[in-house]
């Protein structure tokens, strides 16, 4: 369904985000090793690669939780020297994480309303006084955030503390929350890790649509490639730090390395 | 040599021999960071349980010794009561919610010892006098406290033991890997109770030790809990699950304060020794955050 | 639209609640408790203290239980605020106590940045240590340069009178007043801010401070904020305290016995609710008296007092161990729990 260019209400642009020869390692050991990709506007990019390949590694360089000892991220054409989480998120880039990190003991509402906080423009002293200003945005970050529950199905479980929800659930407001920021571009670690088939398939149709009603570009790690090879526009392969692929699903499918790779053949 | 270089080393040496008193107070709670994870904010409160407890016994009419072993015997069962009774029931909580835990530990052992054995302040006697060793005074020419020097020696030879007890043991090896991954240690045979047994044993001895010396000195009274409390600066100096990290840092904190005290304090109206090693902590937080000695954690996400 | 509709009533909904509670608070403590409580001990030793440290537990609150930054210098920042207040009214001519008072937290809130800095590289026990430099060093600095004690040699300072508008409050019942006045807007204030945005960036930031940043949410920022408006908090409360209740300024009060008693305030009230900062700080001064009154009456003073207070210092540190256990949320969580089962019982009826 990728290749339905056409009917796209975002066609693919050119490039947003390039990431020019990383390399990045952790007391010697070595994570990334001189990889570069790029992502396209209003594309669905997956990262596929075995555990241990580094592709949590490389997303977490891109929005600046890990600083890579060489190469850059381009952003928009402007190379981003010093990012930092929060840069990133100032700048579009929005996340989840492989590992959820929701904030455990506030409710699946509050935490959406957390991925408001670059559209909130009021300060700690209007909100204490509760100025118009401050409720009129509380107001509108409230309404866009039960429009995301609406979406993502999560109606019913909006008030409950996210740490006593299940693991799929937990997953999809971790989804509400990065999308609440509107994001330009939207890195997903993993979202559908320890799901089973039902729920996999709604978290693809909920990515699938994100990218379709709001034209976000979508970066997205998964470790096992069926359901990625249906979503994707384009992949890049990773194994021990490397590129070792990259392109359409099909060109990906057919790359010899990677099957290798995948069945294990060349490190045999 | 002068005077005045004759005095600033009297200042360093009994800065640095007062130090290890603090070290060996911190040493209870590496031991205890070591087998278990936790920080353990009572340790100051078990220094002042112990002494009371066994100044307590020999105004019951135990002799020095008797009392002294059953002290130890009772701290062990204090360490027993806390591994079930309070870490147990939060393994796997943050380490915050277990250290506030022990901070409720250590009001409950600091209201028991005062409620078993009364407010008042009592006096230690361990037969070493707190007057400068003549020998020295004639010889070198500077004034340490004979009580200070004991400390010393005490606090020397209790490191040592300790180090080599864990270093070289079976039981020393299992703890260091029940300190790494407590599942793991207990699923290839180490056995965790003989493990915190010695360990809390261990640190209740340590724990008495101190608060003999503490006593001794200053009295055996509620002020020894908040002079333990300067066991938190030493181990953030030292790292917390190091124990030459505990010495050197004591030392550090012990000859710092003592030196700032002397040559700074007049100028302020005195009393530096109160906040100059907490102070001290937070330079060392900004600067090395993991302390002298402690292993450098890497976040991973 | 629909949906539209449905949240803001919602939220109004809830709000109104908030605000009926709140005005039968309001009637209750400034109206009814002053025709009916006319015994002086009551407001003296009681409701003063009660309510001047839960306006400190919502300060400690705001920084350990909402923002997760574990520190023990709550007393610091009162004295600082307290001497404050005591050398603004002193030195500046015509200054309204309102405004000293607010004066007072500010000065307190800086002093709680510049304490608060070590927070943007550790936590937990090492931020705790950071913070008890803070509380050491503050009341050192105070009770060594004679200026902030007006270079008095008795070390005991009466505080001044509280005048107001050319009104001085004296009695026990004015000063209960000011001192309701003053808690009631500053627990509205943290209430809306901890049910806003401002107080979902400090959970944020408590609960997982890496995604936090990742939604654009500033960790210094945050961060010093919360030691900001929670030193505010403290210093205007520790400036009440002096001038209320010791109604003398003296560094000794705020030593770390209060600060500890503070953070079992929060502890015992529930981390991360700001009923829980009254109920923890009611707890905490009740409990001795009642254990004083069984004490007196059931054993006719056969217990030594000293005894008496080590007991209840155990009391608290087993229910401390007892709450991280079983009910880390305290006795807010106990409270709201009750609540539940009362009216579901009601509903069934």
């Amino acid at each position: 369904m990728s290749e339905n260019q056409i009917d796209r209400n975002f066609p693919i642009g050119g490039p947003i985000l390039e990431v020019n020869n990383i390399s990045l390692s952790f007391g010697g050991v070595k994570a990334i090793t001189d990889t570069s990709f790029d992502v396209l506007t209003h594309e669905i990019r997956a990262i596929i690669g075995p555990n241990g390949a580094g592709k949590s590694s490389m997303l977490n360089c891109i929005n600046g939780i890990y600083k890579p000892q060489e190469g850059s991220v381009v952003y928009h054409g402007e190379t981003l020297s010093k990012i930092t989480p929060n840069i990133a998120a100032q700048k579009g880039i929005s996340r989840t994480f492989q590992n959820l990190a929701l904030f455990k003991r506030m409710s699946a509402l509050d935490n959406i309303l957390v991925g408001r906080k670059l559209h909130s423009k009021a300060n700690f002293i209007d909100i204490a006084f509760q100025l118009p200003k401050a409720k009129r945005e509380e107001t509108e970050n409230r309404q866009k955030c039960e429009e995301i529950i609406s979406f993502l199905e999560i109606d019913e479980i909006k008030n409950t503390p996210v740490g006593k929800l299940p693991y799929g659930l937990q997953k999809r407001v971790e989804l509400g929350r990065a999308l609440a920021a509107e994001p330009e571009v939207l890195l997903l670690d993993e979202p559908m890790a320890g799901m089973n088939v039902e729920e996999k398939r709604e978290m693809c149709r909920f990515i699938l649509e994100v990218n379709d009603n709001y034209g976000t570009t979508i970066v997205l790690i998964e470790h096992d490639m069926g359901v990625v090879m249906d979503i994707s526009d384009r992949v890049v392969v990773l194994d021990y730090g490397k590129v070792i692929g990259d392109g359409t699903p099909d060109e990906v499918r057919s790359n010899q390395t990677v099957i290798d790779a995948y069945l294990g053949v060349a490190h045999g | 040599m002068g005077n005045e270089i004759l005095f600033f080393f009297e200042v360093l040496v009994g800065g640095l021999l007062a130090g290890t008193m603090y070290s060996l107070v911190a040493l209870g709670f590496v031991l205890i960071y070591k087998a278990s994870a936790t920080f353990n904010f009572a340790q100051g409160a078990m220094v002042f349980f112990a002494v009371l407890s066994f100044v307590g016994f020999m105004e019951l009419g135990l002799p020095f010794f008797v009392a002294f072993i059953v002290t130890i015997g009772l701290m062990i069962l204090v360490g027993l009561a806390t591994e079930r009774l309070v870490l147990r029931p939060l393994v796997n909580q943050s380490e915050d919610t277990l250290l506030m835990a022990t901070i409720g530990l250590g009001y409950v052992l600091e209201g028991l010892a005062q409620a078993a054995w009364g407010v008042e302040v009592r006096r230690l006697d361990l037969g070493i006098p707190d007057f400068p060793i003549m020998w020295i005074v004639d010889n070198v020419g500077i004034f340490i406290s004979a009580l200070d020097v004991t400390a010393g020696i005490v606090a020397a030879v209790m490191v040592i033991a300790l180090a080599l007890l864990f270093t070289y043991t079976k039981i020393g090896l299992g703890l260091r890997a029940v300190a790494d991954d407590p599942g793991a240690a207990s699923s290839i045979g180490i056995p965790l109770s003989q493990i915190m047994l010695l360990v809390w044993s261990s640190a209740g001895v340590v724990a008495l030790v101190a608060g003999c010396l503490w006593g001794a000195r200053a009295g055996v009274q509620f002020a020894l809990v908040d002079l333990a409390l300067k066991a938190l600066p030493v181990l953030i100096i030292g790292g917390f699950s190091s124990i030459p990290g505990a010495i050197i840092a004591g030392l550090i904190v012990g000859a710092v304060e003592k030196l700032l005290e002397v040559y700074i304090g007049p100028f302020f109206g005195g009393a530096i020794e109160g906040w100059a090693p907490y102070v001290l902590a937070v330079f060392f937080l900004l600067a090395r955050p993991e302390g002298l000695f402690g292993e450098k954690i890497i976040r991973r996400v | 639209m629909d949906s539209q509709a449905q949240i803001t009533a919602s939220a109004k909904s809830l709000k109104k609640n908030d605000y009926i509670n709140l005005f039968f608070l309001m009637v209750f403590g400034f109206i009814v408790t002053p025709m009916i409580v006319t015994s002086d001990y009551w407001y003296t030793s009681i409701l003063i203290p009660w309510l001047c440290l839960s306006l400190a537990t919502i300060g400690q609150q705001i920084v350990m239980g909402y923002t997760g930054q574990l520190s023990l210098g709550a007393a610091g920042f009162m004295a600082a605020g307290a001497f404050a207040c005591y050398n603004l009214i002193l030195r500046v001519e015509g200054l309204p106590f309102f405004g000293a008072l607010i004066i007072s937290g500010l000065i307190a809130a800086a002093i709680g940045i510049v304490f608060g800095l070590p927070s943007l590289r550790v936590r937990g026990l090492y931020l705790m240590v950071a913070t008890l430099a803070s509380q050491f060093f503050i009341i050192w600095v105070i009770d060594k340069f004679g200026w902030f004690k007006n270079y008095d040699s008795s070390g005991i300072i009466t505080a001044q009178d509280i005048v107001i508008f050319d009104r001085a409050y004296t009695s026990p019942m004015d000063m209960y007043l000011v001192v309701l006045f003053v808690v009631v807007i500053l627990t509205i204030l943290a209430m809306n801010m901890a049910r806003g945005s401002t107080g979902r960036n400090w959970m944020a930031v408590r609960d997982m401070d890496v995604a936090a940043e990742s939604m654009g949410v500033s960790l210094l920022k945050t961060k010093l904020q919360a030691f900001a408006i929670s030193s505010f908090y403290c210093g205007v409360a520790g400036a009440l305290f002096a001038f209320t209740y010791l109604k003398s300024l003296e560094p000794v009060a705020f030593d770390i016995k209060l600060s500890f008693k503070i953070l079992f305030m929060v502890i015992l009230g529930g981390l991360g609710t700001i009923n829980g900062a009254f109920i923890g700080a009611a707890f905490i001064l009740l409990f001795p008296v009642l254990l004083n009154t069984i004490g007196n009456n059931v054993f006719h003073g056969a217990i030594d007092a000293t005894i008496i207070s080590a007991l209840e210092q155990v009391v608290f540190g087993v229910l401390m161990i007892v709450f991280m256990i079983y009910e880390p949320l305290g006795m807010a969580k106990l409270w709201e729990n009750l609540k539940t089962r009362i009216k579901s019982r009601f509903s069934k009826d």
